[in-house]
């Protein structure tokens, strides 16, 4: 019954193609098929005297977050033919029809008294002729304009995709720079866009593997500043850094519980690598795996309840999935190649990974039971994929072959669409993306 | 430092010499093979010999961490050195190259670095003497993307550091 009833909506709206008539959401499913991205306009913001240059600094950030994400197609502005009114109004859509915007994101912007910047947003469903969400309002001091402008995006991305959105966040990473067998790193972070790159490190001592907080006001990396490799915690709120324990194991492949509370490594002992919890504030560690092979790149489950890793084990290096307690693992991986760094999505419903095979790496997804393996990327060196904090996209690194080979960061869609690099301003490698900042 | 150890080396010699029942009257008192001192020649005791003539590092086949022959025969040598030279200390750096993650390259890094201390333990040195580093894929030695560079890549490196008080 519910099926004859669709059939006749949608031959209905064949006949009557008036509008308003349409009866479905507008809505973007992001699925594994290609899309076609959706045509929107974002007219330039009505603003004051005052807030204008800010304002078409926020406008373009919301225009490159969207055309960015491959989801959706910004119509340039010669083609507009009106601007855009105020945010109170009701748009005249026969406008937007004309040139076939779907939706329309209408923003006004002003700086108050006290110098803050404020900006408004709507959304609009151009054929159905109504608004889509409440609408934004938000106000922040002028040098947090981008995050404005972010937070425009991430408002269109849940309300045209029924998900949140992933553009007001950050990536840490490591800035790589001279030569190959001597290169100085730091760990850095930016905005995920590139923006606001500021360093964390000096590079006065090796640096890898920066993870962020769930709370995305801290990180662990790993620093050879006391001669071997050690896990460090770094305050992001000018706070100073320390090294996560005396003992005298050289330790790495650090990560964060979702919970914040306690942080996954590997520590070596001798020939040996296995993983261990160290509880943030107790500072007690307790060992999760045993045995002579080696165990390293944890990750936990969104829930916390299982921890995947990488274990060479069986012979090469594989996916194991166990319970955050440690104990029997389980097999998850039974590819050809070699398998590594696996990360949980934030969805819960996938796990990305490296996989090395036949002299080539690749960055890949498979459920997390091992099914469904697809590979996402190829190329000579792809490693060390990091979620987006929706579970839609991930980061990976990409380095070059040669002598003068050198890494940079990119990014393609889970589903292998919209492959890019990201913008960083020189080599760059070992991203984490940050969760949706407050 | 610079100026002891000559003088030492002059005496060590002058003292063979004297022992010597085939002592050439024509010679000039310094064996440059005995001494060390001759042109091109290193003092045995230095870093640089240790790292030139006995050779500093040894090497590995793809994800293994076993010492081959010509490995255990270049470990023996340096555990020999290190026997001569008892106030000398070592870290062990372990390398791998770049054909692995990071991550599982420093584990793997770790692995060759404890396998050649754990033969030069068994040769007599003391634990105390050899720290251990891994600095997996992060510090290549050659550069190139081939096998022929990757070979050299896959290494334990004994860094030798301490000594006589100078």
């Amino acid at each position: 019954m519910a099926v004859s009833f669709a059939a006749l909506v949608a031959a209905g709206a064949a006949l009557a193609p008036a509008p308003g008539a349409a009866q479905e959401p507008l809505r973007i499913e992001i699925t594994e098929g290609v899309i076609e991205p959706m045509p929107i306009a974002i007219p330039a913001f009505a603003a004051d005297g005052g807030s204008s240059t800010y304002a078409q600094e926020i406008r373009q950030v919301v225009v490159d977050d969207l055309a960015g994400s491959g989801l959706f197609r910004v119509i340039d502005q010669s083609a507009y033919l009106a601007g855009a009114g105020s945010v109170d109004a009701r748009p005249d859509f026969e406008n937007w029809r004309v040139i076939n915007a779907e939706a329309l994101g209408v923003s006004e912007a002003a700086l108050t008294e006290d110098g803050r910047l404020q900006v408004r947003f709507q959304l609009w469903d151009v054929f159905g002729a109504k608004p889509l969400g409440d609408g934004l309002g938000l106000r922040a001091a002028p040098g947090d304009a981008r995050r404005i402008g972010h937070k425009i995006a991430d408002a269109i991305h849940l309300a045209l995709t029924g998900e949140p959105g992933y553009f007001d966040s950050r990536v840490a990473f490591v800035a790589e720079s001279g030569p190959k067998n001597a290169r100085q790193k730091r760990i850095a972070v930016m905005d995920q866009d590139g923006a606001n790159l500021r360093y964390i490190t000096d590079g006065g001592a090796l640096v890898l593997s920066p993870q962020f907080s769930p709370a995305g006001d801290s990180l662990v990396y790993i620093s050879w500043g006391t001669g071997a490799p050690k896990v460090v915690y770094q305050d992001l709120r000018g706070g100073g850094s320390e090294v996560l324990g005396s003992f005298p194991s050289m330790s790495f492949s650090p990560k964060f519980s979702p919970d914040g509370g306690s942080v996954l490594m590997s520590l070596t002992d001798g020939a040996n690598t296995d993983i261990y919890s160290m509880s943030l504030s107790s500072r007690q560690i307790s060992r999760l795996t045993s045995g002579p092979a080696i165990e390293t790149s944890p990750d936990y489950s969104p829930d916390g309840s299982q921890i995947v890793f990488e274990s060479d084990a069986g012979g090469n290096p594989q996916l194991y999935v166990m319970s955050a307690s440690g104990g029997a693992p389980r097999r998850i991986s039974f590819g050809e190649g070699a398998y590594g760094t696996p990360v949980w999505s934030p969805r819960g419903d996938l796990i990305a990974f490296t996989k090395q095979l036949g002299g080539r790496f690749h960055v890949g997804v498979m459920r997390t039971d091992g099914s469904n393996e697809r590979l996402l990327t190829a190329s000579f060196l792809d490693e060390g994929p990091t979620w987006s904090p929706n579970g839609r996209v991930l980061m990976f690194f990409r380095e070059s072959p040669g002598a003068n080979g050198a890494p940079q960061i990119w990014r393609v869609d889970a589903n292998g669409r919209n492959l890019r690099r990201a913008p960083t301003p020189g080599a760059a490698s070992d991203p984490s993306w940050s969760p949706l900042l407050p | 430092m610079t100026v002891l150890k000559p003088l030492a080396a002059l005496l060590l010699v002058a003292g063979l010499a004297a022992c010597s029942t085939d002592v050439d009257e024509n010679s000039t008192g310094v064996d440059p093979n005995a001494s060390g001192y001759g042109a091109g020649q290193l003092d045995p005791s230095s870093v640089e010999y240790f790292n030139q003539s006995i050779g500093d590092r040894v090497f590995f086949a793809t994800d293994s961490s076993l010492l081959d022959a010509a490995a255990q025969a270049t470990l023996r040598a340096q555990a020999d050195w290190l026997r001569q030279n008892p106030a000398r200390t070592a870290s062990i750096e372990g390398h791998a190259d770049e054909r692995g993650t990071r991550e599982y390259n420093l584990a793997l890094g770790a692995r060759r670095a404890a396998a050649a201390r754990s033969f030069l333990i068994g040769e007599g040195i003391d634990a105390s003497r050899l720290r251990m580093v891994t600095y997996g894929k992060e510090r290549p030695d050659a550069l190139c993307s081939n096998e022929s560079c990757w070979s050299q890549n896959r290494r334990s490196v004994t860094v030798i550091a301490g000594g006589p008080i100078s």
